[in-house]
């Protein structure tokens, strides 16, 4: 009888992810973990820093999604000294943030967890990767997702100097603007964004939603929990990306919260475990009662379904169209499917496309009045944005000279960590029987993750290969007597 | 793959994952840059199984690319095993070359580092007050984890390193020559920089309105001025590392309208990045009574922070001494 599976898969960004699972003496799952065995410590390092030189210290946290922490950090800032941007430089950052989103989510759909769906999930590992997606696809089409990630990218190094790690944001502003000459440059761009978003959409409905055995995988029990719901909102409760209050929505879909980003304290605590090195956020005013589903249970989710959960529709036209036919094909709302992340996040990147195009074609863009400075005495300050992950927190405490005295971040993937554990154990549950693991396991064991885009899930792994697994089973005595590898 | 390719392994310590998204935003060039060498191990690629990495011939992989600090257990064993099994190693990156921003933890050690983590942010909820644990109980299982180490290190101080490929993160271009002068074998001598030994200042377009003799009687932070998108920074009176950072960045903060911090890491003639910036602008400060410098001098807020923001494990500060600077 086997009572022990280690899954390894080499991930990034917080280290290594590593799944242990346990079974009990029948030889079903009995337990399920990911541990994460690596820590920074930037909530240390920045007492003592300048809280204006944060949105250029913590897109360290994250060379993936390092426009998010830069702007959380600027939006801090801004509240830090009581400052607003100006409309133009509101305008500026808004425009790098949904370049940031449509490339963001493009590269995942076709470089991490697009290969599962465009290759095929029975597909032979070596094939699952983007370059599978390319041979599948055609290299034409590769080209063009190559081409329009480097152009979008092109916009957010002009405005903010480098793609990765963005250095614009200021409290009250940003350092550059956009001339005319740019503004028509990358409009051209943004409505190629809209059609490659919509082509991802087209790609998405031909090879997933025409085939039975993926629709069926999308809508198995073995990929679905059901859970609170956090997303960012606008003023009409559509899905918001760099500016809103935070709405939640409990497991059948009734708006259990809404508050304003300052406030997030009254709503998200965060609990410690001994065995891994990331804590596990939730719903205060339900309370943590571990890693179970439902209504009782304060495990909430974060990232692109959720947002579609927790909103009431899209800000554009074209979007809103694909959301309600997401909840229309899935049976309403909210969607718990797990898989159904793959087809928010396409939605979301059309949203972003789209409102790229808009800030383009608005006037303003072009404005010079770029900053408002500072005049109040800086004291504390918080700001959320929605990373491509999930709700991003940034909170402050600062001297009156604006030196960090205390910092709080609750960064996007960890909103998951607690949804990310039981979807693994959900999977193993349903793949492992009576000490029998089947070879299959390796491919639903990452299936269930990836949706989420963990930040070790950036683009960077799919490229030269599938995500290599290892699982050892042991006996009781602690030897190893099989493994299943995948390399 | 052909064997005849040389092999190339890219690698992750302590660090951001900006390092393989700049390879990855080589865009069109990745395809050449694959089709040239054979990665056999990618930051991805690797196996965590350390016996699959040992059972590799010794210095059978031609390049390894390491990228990120070096600050838990796991990573320093990762290191030696890939020095073993390489006949060159590169420190990609910042992190790996000086110690990058992650290094500012230097400023504190484990415990503390700890008691923010798990114990005092706001929003943790820890009642019976636990910490993650290099060996846990669950349920009768055990479960290990890497040890966290007090202090941050540099590659180059757990092991011996050929090249560094410095920035945060570093510059297309700096990559496609580093990459090309392994495959046609013109490398630089063992421990050069794969950089211009140049000054940001020399690179920069705004070197011309550097005035004659630069003078600073009032020190500003980025925040509180309209900042000149034309004119030098130090001359507007904000602190800008430009004068003891290597260029090759292709200065593109300056570009985004903000001053140098560093990045790139100091030039070959310099050997402490920090110090050499505060003998610069020490020179520059315009004071001559003592109060006036003392309050000049005040204005800085972050020193430590800001002139060793990416070099503070490698600096002459070293732990020991940190405690004065702060």
């Amino acid at each position: 009888m086997t009572r022990r599976i280690t899954i390894d898969p080499i991930t990034r960004l917080e280290g290594h992810g590593k799944i242990e699972i346990f079974l009990d003496d029948h030889g079903d799952v009995e337990r399920a973990i990911l541990q994460v065995p690596e820590l920074r410590g930037f909530e240390q390092f920045a007492v003592g820093r300048p809280v204006e030189e944060m949105p250029r210290i913590t897109p360290r946290i994250c060379g993936v999604c390092p426009t998010a922490h830069h702007m959380a950090a600027t939006k801090a800032a801004d509240a830090v000294f009581g400052v607003e941007p100006t409309s133009t430089a509101r305008k500026i950052r808004e425009l790098i943030y949904n370049a940031f989103f449509m490339e963001d989510h493009t590269l995942h759909f076709f470089f991490l967890g697009g290969p599962d769906f465009v290759v095929g999930p029975q597909a032979p590992a070596a094939e699952r990767n983007i370059l599978g997606v390319i041979g599948k696809v055609g290299l034409e089409i590769g080209g063009k997702v190559i081409r329009i990630r480097a152009d979008v990218r092109e916009i957010m190094a002009y405005l903010a100097g480098k793609a990765i790690h963005p250095v614009c944001g200021l409290p009250g502003g940003v350092a550059k603007g956009l001339d005319e000459e740019h503004r028509v440059t990358f409009l051209k761009t943004a409505k190629d964004a809209v059609e490659f978003a919509e082509f991802a959409l087209q790609i998405f409905a031909d090879v997933v939603l025409k085939n039975q055995t993926y629709v069926d995988i999308v809508v198995g029990e073995a990929y679905k929990i059901k859970t609170y719901y956090m997303g960012m909102v606008n003023e009409r409760n559509q899905v918001e990306f760099y500016d809103g209050d935070l709405r939640v929505v409990d497991p059948d879909g009734r708006e259990f919260a809404k508050f304003k980003p300052a406030d997030y304290l009254e709503h998200i605590a965060e609990h410690v475990e001994p065995w891994t090195y990331v804590k596990f956020p939730f719903l205060k005013k339900v309370g943590w009662k571990g890693f179970v589903e439902g209504n009782d249970s304060g495990v909430y989710r974060v990232a692109p379904l959720a947002r579609l959960n927790a909103a009431e529709g899209m800000q554009t036209p074209r979007a809103q169209k694909h959301y309600d036919h997401m909840y229309a094909v899935l049976g309403g709302k909210p969607v718990h499917n797990t898989l159904a992340f793959h087809w928010a996040r396409l939605i979301e990147a059309l949203q972003a496309a789209e409102s790229m195009v808009a800030l383009l074609e608005d006037s303003e863009i072009t404005g010079t009045d770029l900053r408002r400075i500072p005049t109040r005495i800086p004291t504390e300050g918080v700001g959320i944005v929605e990373a491509p992950r999930g709700v991003l927190i940034h909170h402050y405490k600062t001297d009156e000279r604006g030196l960090i005295t205390a910092a709080n971040l609750i960064v996007a993937t960890i909103g998951n960590a607690a949804a990310i554990n039981m979807s693994i154990e959900k999977a193993a549950k349903a793949f492992i029987k009576g000490g029998q693991v089947s070879e299959g396991l390796l491919n639903m064991a990452e299936m269930a993750f990836r949706p989420y885009d963990p930040c070790h899930g950036c683009g960077t792994h799919a490229w030269p290969g599938a995500m290599p697994l290892t699982i050892n089973i042991y006996n009781r005595s602690g030897e190893r007597i099989r493994q299943l590898r995948r390399s | 793959m052909s064997d005849a390719k040389p092999k190339v392994a890219f690698y992750w310590c302590s660090s951001c994952g900006g390092c393989e998204e700049s390879i990855v935003d080589l865009a069109e060039d990745i395809l050449k840059v694959v089709a040239a060498v054979d990665i056999v191990y990618w930051p991805v690629a690797l196996d965590f199984k350390k016996k699959d990495v040992e059972a590799m011939p010794d210095k059978s992989i031609a390049v390894s690319f390491i990228n990120g600090a070096i600050r838990m257990s796991e990573q320093e064993e990762m290191a030696h095993l890939l020095r073993r099994k390489s006949q060159l190693v590169v420190a990609h990156g910042a992190c790996a070359h000086l110690g990058g921003i992650p290094g500012l933890a230097n400023f504190w050690n484990k415990s503390t580092i700890f008691r923010t983590a798990y114990h005092t942010t706001v929003s943790t909820d820890n009642p019976a007050g636990l910490e993650p644990q290099p060996k846990t109980l669950l349920d009768g299982h055990e479960l290990t984890l890497p040890e966290f180490w007090d202090t941050v290190y540099p590659l180059d101080a757990i092991i011996d390193v050929d090249y560094y490929l410095p920035g945060c993160a570093p510059h297309r271009d700096l990559i496609l020559n580093a990459v090309t002068a392994i495959l046609e074998g013109k490398l630089p001598p063992k421990g050069a920089v794969l950089a211009p030994n140049k000054s940001c200042c020399d690179e920069c377009d705004r070197n011309e309105t550097k005035p004659e003799k630069m003078t600073i009687k009032e020190i500003k932070r980025p925040y509180e001025v309209l900042l000149d998108p034309k004119t030098c920074f130090l001359a507007q009176g904000v602190i800008c590392m430009g004068p003891a950072t290597r260029s090759g960045c292709g200065e593109r903060c300056i570009e985004g309208n903000m001053p140098c911090r560093g990045c790139m890491g100091p030039t070959d003639q310099v050997y402490d990045q920090g110090a050499k910036f505060l003998s610069a602008f020490a020179s520059i400060l315009d004071a001559s009574e003592e109060k006036d410098v003392e309050r000049l001098v005040d204005s800085i807020v972050d020193p430590a922070g800001t002139f060793y923001r990416f070099s503070l494990p490698s600096s002459i500060l070293k732990r020991k001494k940190l405690e004065a600077v702060r």
